[in-house]
């Protein structure tokens, strides 16, 4: 198999135009998708019969919890194809990636505790979801501590990278033993709320919410990989001549 | 020149920092001093009555653990970074998860099982039955496994770097959250006169986890830090 356009594809200066090429393709549907599934949510889906309007805040929470998961997989993944294979590229994604990813935990937690005011009472509880979530933010937090204190960024992006891959390694038992662990402490009946029956036009805002977000998270993450590329090229001569173009 | 045998490496390994450590017995002493003090907080804090105490003696003996083997993790690396002893295991050409796996016992041998023979007699203190201290000592002796697995990631990690202890402790806590649930939750069943088998094997089964994947990722920090 010819791998050459994936190594082409891992050299800065094709990532750098391929990232600008691309932005476009995510950065409009992203926009046109969440402006789409606001209008659904927030105007044309019914209140729910239970929660009222209060619901409505699953709109933006479901996404951002879904995007706390899916960037910590990808930084991993990323992390991983760094470490193995000597990929510089991929170091620079997992850079690019964990803020993004903590920005998203810190968007589902702050929804939640909103979300959890009109319906538990109380700002928080500890609840196995919200607090699997609190300790996804710890996580995100020791990468970029991490990163942020090693000077050498090649030593940097490599301890990152191994912290990231153990982390990966350790979310489902994270996951699972606060599951239990709640399961075990609190009534059942205090923290589970029933999800609001999603039917129909409760769920479609849902879906193009959570299409829209991760598309979102994907021209973030090429705006932030060009700006990365252009902090660790910037003494590289085919940055001088391509911003001299 | 016979080559040395990845079990004698290992066996060498071991008895070195075994050594090294009764020599200087007082910087054993210090997570155990540490880890007495950190239980002694509690009461002070939420008061004398015992019976209230016996509620958390599980979380307290956990909490103090858990930080005493932060500290004493700490030193896993560091001299044998400062003076070079950690090269010379790197080209020794044995294999690196192996010496790093009898290094992390030792370092178990030191700071771990001490912790878990001291913890019946502050268990004591905080109310917990006699009954119980089987289960306690049981869970903190995986527990504190878990904890020098997970630890020496984290040292390996933070090797050599300014203000490292207090990065290792955001690094490693996170980590460590799931077995605290389990030990904590041991503790607290055999308190209360009931079977502590379900945490206690998860226990086990996480121990093994962590002992089975954990060098390979302490060899891969530490070929990253030493550079």
């Amino acid at each position: 198999m010819n791998w050459t356009w994936f190594h082409k594809l891992a050299s800065p200066p094709h990532a750098y135009r391929i990232a600008a090429q691309l932005l476009p393709w995510f950065a409009w549907p992203a926009g046109a998708l969440i402006v789409a599934g606001l209008y659904g949510g927030l105007v044309l889906a019914p209140a729910d019969y239970q929660q009222g309007d209060a619901f409505r805040i699953v709109y933006v929470h479901a996404p951002g919890a879904w995007l706390s998961m899916l960037v910590y997989a990808t930084m991993a993944v990323a992390a991983a194809v760094g470490l193995i294979w000597r990929i510089k590229l991929a170091h620079a994604v997992a850079a690019a990636s964990a803020p993004v990813g903590a920005s998203f935990t810190v968007l589902a937690l702050a929804t939640g505790a909103i979300w959890g005011k009109p319906m538990w009472g109380t700002w928080w509880v500890w609840d196995a979801r919200l607090t699997s979530e609190l300790i996804l933010l710890f996580l995100y937090a020791g990468v970029m501590a991490l990163r942020a204190s090693i000077d050498d960024r090649d030593r940097a992006d490599r301890a990152a990278a191994v912290l990231a891959i153990v982390g990966v390694v350790n979310l489902p038992i994270i996951h699972y033993s606060v599951y239990w662990w709640n399961t075990l402490h609190q009534p059942a009946t205090l923290t589970k709320i029933g999800k609001p029956s999603m039917a129909g036009d409760m769920l479609w805002p849902l879906l193009l919410m959570l299409l829209g977000f991760t598309l979102f998270y994907g021209a973030i993450l090429l705006i932030r990989l060009r700006a990365e590329i252009l902090k660790r090229e910037r003494d590289a001569t085919w940055l001088t001549t391509e911003l001299a173009r | 020149m016979e080559r040395t045998g990845i079990a004698r490496a290992a066996c060498l390994a071991y008895r070195r920092d075994l050594l090294l450590a009764f020599r200087h017995w007082g910087q054993v002493a210090q997570p155990l001093v540490f880890f007495v003090i950190v239980a002694t907080l509690f009461p002070l804090a939420l008061g004398p009555q015992l019976a209230e105490l016996r509620e958390i003696a599980g979380g307290t003996l956990w909490v103090a653990a858990l930080l005493a083997s932060l500290l004493g993790v700490e030193l896993l690396f560091r001299a044998d970074h400062a003076d070079g002893t950690l090269e010379q295991l790197l080209l020794s050409g044995q294999p690196l998860a192996i010496l790093v796996l009898a290094k992390g016992f030792a370092h178990w041998t030191i700071c771990g099982l001490p912790l878990v023979l001291l913890a019946p007699l502050v268990g004591a203190g905080l109310g917990t039955p006699p009954a119980a201290n089987c289960t306690l000592m049981l869970s903190l002796a995986l527990g504190t496994g878990i904890l020098s697995a997970l630890g020496a990631i984290g040292s390996a990690l933070t090797l050599g770097l300014r203000r490292g202890s207090l990065l290792l402790g955001l690094l490693v806590l996170p980590l460590a959250m799931p077995s605290l649930i389990f030990g904590a939750r041991a503790i607290d069943l055999a308190i209360h006169g009931d079977s502590a088998r379900g945490p206690l094997l998860l226990l086990s089964a996480m121990l093994v986890l962590s002992v089975t994947l954990a060098p390979t990722a302490v060899a891969a920090a530490l070929r990253i830090s030493a550079e």
